[in-house]
């Protein structure tokens, strides 16, 4: 479903280039699960950008669905991340003035769906991750927790076929985590491709697989079950034999 | 603060248009009440006394003779009227007054719409015969004669005894002379006072409103007949309310131009805020962009904003500026101070047109965030 091949990014930094990602070459099936770790700096949070169509590589071709993405000009890339790509952020990025109802209901708007359609679906969204009784109530009425699974909700409403997840645990309690990566877990299950950036071995661990990333480049490839050796690898390559 | 700015823009529109459009209407009002249809025909031409028609220069004179010549002559001339005019003391025992006399006959009655508070006006009489008899304005009668009809009393115009006959209503000022300060007398008899040999004017009344060019042409041809050289103008009253009409309107949108450029100032000052309000809200677009905004989405939703916020100052604006104009009002109630309808209107237009133009450069500029360097609030 994914195809990157020869990624590179590259941006100034005041007066600094910062090689973000080096060259990076990648499948990811459909359906996947896939985690993606590394220490920071090691690019993981561009590559993640630059999977969800909101940053275009310096080189190299990413090919989503069999369409070449960095062809494709604003008007298209819009549409793809309305349609094909969710988004969930570490720090839920929800519209502080609208209610949960209404945040679930934005990218519909987007879409132009109509009112009664936006609200029936948006429903439907917060009752599967347990928020229906929750609905009219505002971010800042919301535990850490309950505002990721609204932006799960929210990120899942038009029904892609991709869910981005950038350090989806990172801002909550051990419990709320646990409960967010339950609910990622059964949408993945549902046949939703998952990509998730965590630092976070134990989120790690429950992939499929996962990449590690180091200083721009893939330094290794495991399944879920033997992260830990990964990372143990990772730690001594860096502190020097 | 800018919707505070566009409102006063608006306001300022208002408020001036209505004043330059009661001026408009002031002075067209006032040409109106002397009579429709009306020529006015004056000793001179500009080219031969070289400044305005009627005054200076060595002309022929305008004679009675002419002035009747002229009413039997041609058709399409109703009635008509001469003026001659000048200033003397009147006096009645030991109080005197300077003020204006004018020389005219009965028919001017009719054709200057005046009316008469006590007794009569002029009596009809030849032109050519005088008569010592005086119709006064109010002010007059009531500065020579406190507190009693004047009628049947003898007043002196410099050394002519005369009998008032008449008082005339109150009404002000009328093309340059205070109606209330005035005698008027036989125009024969102001000729010999005043030692004239020319008219001031000859009012004529044309019959109707579509032969008015047709008579002026034909009053012409037959004075420069008389006189052997044509050394008069003859104003239809329309050239005269056009000419001052369109001067006027020329003026009013003027002020309005000058007020719309604090229109435009104001637009300037939503365009600083819309930026503002763009690069505060970053993260907002870079995550609507995440959400799968289109571009055209998001410059509808600024511009949007920038719309919203100088219509609601046009709205408020046009609040304020009918508060001023019903202060003018009442400040000076003879002046008939109303905002032309375009004026109003386009106002309006404008406030919002302000908000469009000056937020499309902020809107364009969120559409061009880029959602990443957003979404990390750099």
């Amino acid at each position: 479903m994914i195809r990157l091949s020869g990624i590179s990014r590259t941006y100034q930094v005041g007066d600094e280039l910062v090689h973000a990602l080096a060259d990076v070459t990648e499948e990811i099936d459909a359906g996947e699960h896939l985690a993606i770790m590394g220490p920071s700096g090691s690019g993981k949070s561009t590559l993640l950008h630059i999977l969800g169509c909101l940053d275009r590589p310096d080189a190299g071709t990413y090919e989503l669905l069999g369409r070449e993405v960095g062809k494709l000009d604003e008007t298209e890339l819009s549409l793809v991340r309305r349609h094909t790509i969710g988004f969930v952020f570490q720090f839920f990025h929800l519209v502080p003035r609208l209610t949960a109802l209404e945040n679930v209901e934005l990218p519909m708007v987007f879409a132009g769906l109509e009112r009664s359609e936006r609200h029936e679906r948006a429903m439907g969204r917060l009752q599967a991750v347990g928020l229906e009784l929750r609905a009219d109530h505002r971010p800042d009425q919301l535990s850490g927790g309950e505002r990721q699974r609204v932006a799960l909700a929210r990120a899942t409403v038009l029904e892609p076929k991709l869910l981005l997840a950038d350090e989806p645990t990172g801002n909550l309690d051990a419990a709320s985590g646990r409960q967010v990566l339950a609910l990622l877990r059964e949408l993945n299950a549902t046949g939703l491709t998952l990509v998730v950036v965590t630092h976070d071995p134990a989120v790690a661990r429950r992939a499929r697989r996962v990449l590690v990333l180091r200083d721009g480049l893939v330094f290794q490839r495991v399944d879920g079950a033997h992260v830990h050796e990964a990372v143990e690898a990772l730690s001594r390559d860096e502190n020097g034999p | 603060m800018s919707l505070l700015g566009v409102s006063i823009g608006v306001a300022a529109v208002i408020a001036l248009t209505a004043l330059g459009e009661g001026a408009r209407l002031y002075v067209v009002g006032q040409f109106a009440s002397i009579g429709t249809n009306l020529l006015i025909v004056l000793p001179g031409k500009t080219e031969t006394t070289g400044g305005m028609p009627g005054f200076g220069g060595v002309p022929n004179d305008l004679t009675l003779a002419d002035a009747e010549a002229v009413v039997q002559a041609i058709p399409e001339i109703e009635k008509g009227s001469p003026i001659a005019v000048g200033t003397e003391t009147v006096a009645h025992g030991e109080r005197r007054r300077q003020v204006a006399i004018i020389g005219t006959t009965h028919e001017m009655l009719e054709l200057r719409r005046l009316s008469l508070a006590q007794g009569r006006f002029l009596p009809p009489l030849e032109w050519d015969r005088g008569s010592p008899v005086t119709v006064i304005g109010t002010t007059l009668a009531g500065e020579l004669f406190p507190g009693e009809s004047p009628l049947g009393r003898i007043v002196r115009i410099g050394e002519w005894r005369m009998r008032v006959v008449g008082v005339l209503t109150p009404r002000g000022e009328q093309l340059g002379i205070d109606m209330d300060d005035v005698a008027m007398v036989p125009v024969a008899t102001a000729m010999k006072m005043l030692n004239r040999r020319s008219l001031f004017r000859v009012l004529l009344q044309v019959r109707g409103h579509a032969e008015l060019d047709l008579a002026r042409d034909k009053v012409t041809r037959l004075l420069t007949e008389r006189h052997g050289e044509e050394d008069v103008t003859c104003i239809t009253q329309d050239a005269v309310l056009t000419a001052l009409d369109s001067i006027l309107g020329a003026l009013t949108m003027a002020l309005g131009g000058i007020a719309a450029i604090s229109l435009a100032v104001a637009g300037v000052g939503i365009m600083n805020v819309m930026l503002v309000s763009v690069s505060e809200r970053t993260r907002e677009v870079g995550l609507l962009k995440a959400l799968g905004a289109g571009r055209g989405q998001i410059l509808a939703l600024f511009l949007t904003e920038a719309v919203l916020i100088s219509s609601a100052g046009g709205l408020l604006g046009l609040a304020f500026g009918w508060g001023a104009v019903a202060a003018l009002v009442a400040m000076f109630p003879a002046l008939p101070a109303t905002p032309p309808t375009w004026a109003v209107g386009a106002a309006l237009a404008l406030s919002v047109a302000v908000g469009a133009g000056f937020g499309v450069l902020p809107a364009r500029r969120a559409t061009r965030l880029d959602p990443v360097a957003a979404l990390a609030g750099r």
